[in-house]
């Protein structure tokens, strides 16, 4: 009748389940190696696609523990372009770069804490509690210099926005290093296995014992702590602390999470979705420039593809639900 | 006599229970007619079926001796067939005379016409000798004032019968006769009308006729209730014979564990006292919204109480959280299993490491899947989980493997006390006898346990001692040779006001 019937189809069905959307990525690489002229330059693929990942992916790290704990964070792109201001207007004010930066990811980090206060302690539904940091915070970021942006002349920060190690910029590490510490950390983690559990079913967790409101708590200051990585990277390589960036951040990264397969109502959620996800997202964009797509289609064509992810991921969950009443 | 509304031989079963078992009776008009019986009975589920919820799997209805089958509330409505639940129906933030008029507002030419409805809904609340204002805010309205427009709501689809589930649970005295002040106009209208309640005096006093149900059977109706008493509705109700001795086993009782003293909060009316001793099941009996579910959130720290102590082992537990609780030794497997308990989108380990995981941990931060497979496979085979491994996700698992792996969970803590509420609720036979065996162990351990349960058999089974719950207070206290049926049901049935 379904899977549990049939062993053959149950093993193919599951490497599908488990595999399947990493393959669309490494399909989509080889199909724009071969078609698209320029794409497998090691130029397109370090500096075009590899930096354009960059922001939305180390940020899609914490974004990944808020879906799967069943929340989520719009004050994201905020925070970036604050930590990134404060970064600038710190180390003009004569702060050495490494005290800057660190104060800078404590205040992203701070805001991240007031959000999770806000959510999980006086019960504030997320999408209202972060809408309004989102707000707040973008204010803050352009009070910061009266509404200007201000450049960064500082060589230790240049290095960390343009430095090559190993033949890669910095940042490309940057991000390497969130997804490997926050892969650990959902993953082989107490607290990893905690966040997945809230977002499965919050009360039951509650009633298991778990601490549920400090660890939600710990994930949006771990969110916004990224944000600000992400925004102090970014403006690091510019050399440009800018209060106008990253608007719209929080959806793309959004985008990133659910298109490759995390669970936007919590307890699923994997740092492979997230490689996959920003992958796929890196890559359309990418061909797209490279063939020239008008700007106008190219929202389109995204629009498109998220909206394709979300009806195959709810095609596979009502598919589950049928193995669970045969079985 | 008139027939007007007759249930043949209706039968209706859902996963694992015989809800409704070929129950026939009849109602007629101008009559108030009561239908009786304990919690499972089945009482629910005839209103469903009457109002088109539910689709009996066979039997007919039949309205004025013809032949009706409803397949939604809406064509139940239809048909003059109006049911009003316990919680009632209504948007609050609409006006009265919308609520009355909702799913079919009176309209000219695509407009809705509010002055229409505010007329037609002054005219019927007059009739009923209400003074609630038609374009009042429903939600500004108290519980009866509500109640009353949901009548009024019946009454503009010009409902010939309508069933009442509880109506007086919420209402004081005063309203309540007021309440059956309306009732009897009704009456005088020739309305049919049933009446779910599980308070015998208001029975007595209100209705013209009465049908018993039990375990989803038809046990008796009376066309008039002249002469008869309480305790004859009540031994109906509880009749049957179920050899729960055979199944009761003495234990070893030992000192006082948990001490509870003067206990406020959410859902108690008056402050609950108790003590539970080392190695003894302590039951808790009551109807359904007794306060037996908000007591153990109290005693399980998932709610705040606003006053009171507990104290276990001579010590004072301060108001804490589940975590704090679970610390201290007490732990709770939740009533819903499904909104409460289970984790569905993760693994049967997952599931039986939620909560105690940090004490397998290395430096209570890293994993140690060893040692988590280790207790999951351990208390998985205690129990006898039936899954396709411990990798199978929660949710494909039935309701009584699920209930095997939350208390399996909750064992992976070292306890003083565990609280169960409805432990079996929902399972089929044999899985029930499985987990009674196990908190029948378990007790034989030393461990303190409560059973909370609206089942009288599970109770007499298995308890050693029964406090009896009713409207948010402790009615009864009963030793287990004091207990019966007859005797539970007495203290759990409300008293009225």
């Amino acid at each position: 009748m379904t899977d549990q019937t049939r062993p053959g189809n149950t093993m193919l069905r599951r490497i599908w389940d488990q595999a399947g959307i990493a393959s669309i990525p490494i399909l989509m690489i080889i199909v724009a190696a071969i078609e698209v002229p320029h794409f497998a330059s090691a130029g397109n693929v370090i500096y075009s696609l590899g930096l354009s990942l960059t922001t939305t992916g180390i940020v899609a790290c914490g974004m990944l523990f808020a879906l799967a704990s069943g929340d989520f964070d719009l004050s994201v792109g905020s925070v970036a372009a604050f930590a990134g201001m404060a970064c600038a207007v710190l180390i003009s004010k004569g702060m050495p770069a490494s005290e800057a930066i660190l104060l800078a990811l404590l205040g992203s980090a701070l805001i991240g804490f007031v959000n999770g206060f806000i959510i999980a302690v006086c019960k504030i539904n997320a999408l209202i509690a972060t809408l309004a940091s989102m707000q707040i915070v973008r204010g803050l970021a352009y009070l910061l210099n009266d509404g200007n942006s201000l450049g960064i002349s500082n060589d230790h920060v240049a290095a960390l926005g343009n430095m090559m190690v190993l033949g890669l910029p910095m940042p490309i590490w940057v991000l390497a290093a969130c997804l490997l510490v926050f892969g650990v950390l959902l993953h082989k983690t107490v607290f990893g296995r905690n966040t997945l559990a809230i977002g499965g079913n919050a009360e039951a967790a509650r009633l298991a014992g778990l601490p549920t409101a400090k660890i939600k708590i710990m994930i949006f200051a771990l969110l916004s702590l990224l944000s600000g990585l992400a925004g102090i990277v970014s403006s690091a390589q510019q050399q440009l602390g800018d209060p106008k960036s990253m608007v719209g951040l929080e959806l793309r990264v959004i985008s990133a999470c659910v298109l490759g397969g995390v669970s936007l109502t919590g307890g699923i959620g994997a740092i492979y979705h997230v490689i996959v996800g920003m992958l796929i997202m890196g890559i359309v964009q990418n061909v797209m420039d490279l063939k020239s797509v008008p700007t106008f289609y190219q929202y389109l064509i995204s629009g498109s593809i998220l909206l394709a992810a979300v009806l195959v991921d709810q095609w596979k969950q009502r598919r589950m639900q049928r193995v669970k009443v045969a079985g | 006599m008139a027939l007007a509304l007759e249930f043949s031989g209706i039968s209706k079963a859902f996963p694992g229970v015989q809800a409704l078992s070929d129950v026939s009776f009849s109602a007629s008009s101008h009559q108030v007619h009561a239908v009786m019986g304990e919690n499972g009975a089945g009482k629910s589920t005839l209103l469903k079926v009457l109002s088109g919820d539910n689709r009996p799997d066979s039997g007919t209805l039949r309205l004025d001796g013809k032949d009706v089958r409803f397949r939604n509330t809406h064509e139940a409505l239809q048909s003059g067939i109006a049911v009003i639940y316990q919680e009632l129906q209504l948007v609050p933030d609409l006006t009265v005379a919308e609520n009355v008029f909702l799913g079919e507002m009176p309209s000219k030419w695509g407009l809705t016409s509010f002055a229409k409805m505010k007329r037609e809904t002054a005219r019927i609340l007059e009739w009923m000798g209400e003074t609630i204002r038609p374009d009042a805010r429903l939600g500004s309205l108290s519980i009866a004032q509500r109640q009353m427009v949901e009548i009024a709501k019946a009454l503009s689809h010009d409902a010939k019968i309508i069933a009442f589930d509880e109506p007086t649970s919420s209402l004081g005295s005063k309203e309540v006769d007021r309440l059956f002040h309306v009732l009897d106009q009704l009456k005088k209208q020739g309305k049919v009308m049933l009446y779910v309640s599980h308070r015998m005096d208001e029975i007595l006093k209100v209705c013209d006729a009465a049908t018993v149900l039990r375990d989803g059977k038809h046990v008796k109706s009376f066309d008039h209730l002249d002469g008869v008493t309480a305790d004859q509705l009540v031994e109906l109700m509880v009749g049957r014979v179920v050899n729960t001795e055979a199944s009761y086993r003495t234990r070893e009782i030992g000192e006082v564990v948990m001490t509870v003293q003067d206990l406020v909060g959410p859902g108690l009316s008056s402050p609950v006292s108790f003590d539970l001793h080392k190695g003894e099941i302590l039951g808790f009996f009551g109807l359904v919204g007794a306060g037996r579910t908000e007591l153990m959130k109290l005693l399980a720290g998932a709610e705040k109480a606003t006053g009171g102590t507990v104290t276990l082992l001579g010590n004072e537990l301060k108001r804490g959280n589940p975590t704090d609780r679970l610390n201290a030794g007490i732990g709770i497997c939740p009533e819903d299993r499904k909104k409460e308990a289970i984790i569905p989108v993760a693994s049967v380990q997952d599931n039986l490491n939620l909560g105690v995981r940090s004490r397998f941990s290395r430096m209570k931060f890293w994993i140690n899947n060893a040692r988590e497979r280790e207790n999951a496979s351990a208390q998985s085979q205690r129990f006898g989980v039936r899954a396709a491994g411990l990798d199978a996700l929660m949710r494909g698992l039935s309701g009584g493997n699920q209930q095997k792996v939350v208390l399996g969970r909750v064992l992976g803590h070292s306890l003083h006390v565990i609280l169960l509420d409805e432990p079996t609720r929902g399972i089929d036979v044999g899985a029930k006898e499985e987990i009674h065996n196990h908190i029948r162990a378990l007790a034989e351990q030393g461990v303190a346990t409560i059973v909370v349960s609206g089942e009288m058999p599970e109770i007499l089974s298995l308890c050693d001692r029964i406090l009896v719950m009713s409207e948010g207070r402790i009615s009864g206290e009963l030793t287990h040779e004091q207990a019966s049926q007859v005797t539970l049901l007495e203290y759990a049935l409300p008293t009225g006001n």
